[in-house]
């Protein structure tokens, strides 16, 4: 069966280098972890594309399963899940994330 | 609702032989931050690390558990 909300996902996650599945929106985020994983892209001069789950309920419905990981925020880089919150603030640290992103 | 021992000893159980540390942050016994220490994350992405102690509490975390702080590290 095709899943229109899997479609949807696909589409969305390939249309930007960088985009975040998150709790409301880069001017208001709802949620403390989605807040400070925007916060991060921000601070490192990366544009991202963020998608709101709160107003994109077959989204956050559907994700989790097709990503195989359980929580928001989740963040995708070139099509590919690169985890949630506290995964790219420690890669943040490590300097990987920036490698990932400059490749 | 969980304590941090029912959460540490949920993960113990299902990886012996690791270190785990959990606690409540807000006090309200759903929100958790916990530090995973095994060596069975060796040789694994921080991804496939996560997703390991995401699997132990897969059941918690669609009814009693609302958020996870993870950390891991592989021993040494």
């Amino acid at each position: 069966m095709p899943n229109p909300t899997i479609d949807r996902i696909e589409k969305e996650i390939k249309s930007h280098k960088v985009v975040l599945f998150v709790k409301g929106t880069p001017q208001a985020p709802m949620c403390g972890f989605s807040a400070a994983t925007m916060e991060l892209f921000k601070e490192l001069g990366i544009a991202f594309h963020s998608v709101d789950i709160l107003t994109n309920s077959d989204i956050r419905a559907t994700l989790p399963e097709y990503s195989h990981w359980p929580t928001f925020p989740q963040i995708f880089i070139d099509g590919k899940l690169v985890g949630g919150c506290d995964i790219v603030h420690e890669m943040r640290d490590s300097g990987e994330l920036q490698k990932l992103l400059n490749g | 609702m969980m304590t941090p021992v029912e959460v540490e000893q949920l993960i113990r159980t299902a990886m012996p032989g690791s270190q785990v540390e959990v606690s409540d942050s807000r006090g309200t016994g759903d929100h958790f931050e916990i530090l995973v220490v095994s060596k069975d994350f060796a040789g694994k992405t921080l991804l496939e690390q996560h997703r390991m102690v995401f699997a132990v509490l897969e059941k918690e975390m669609d009814d009693r558990i609302h958020a996870v702080q993870l950390k891991t590290r592989v021993p040494g």
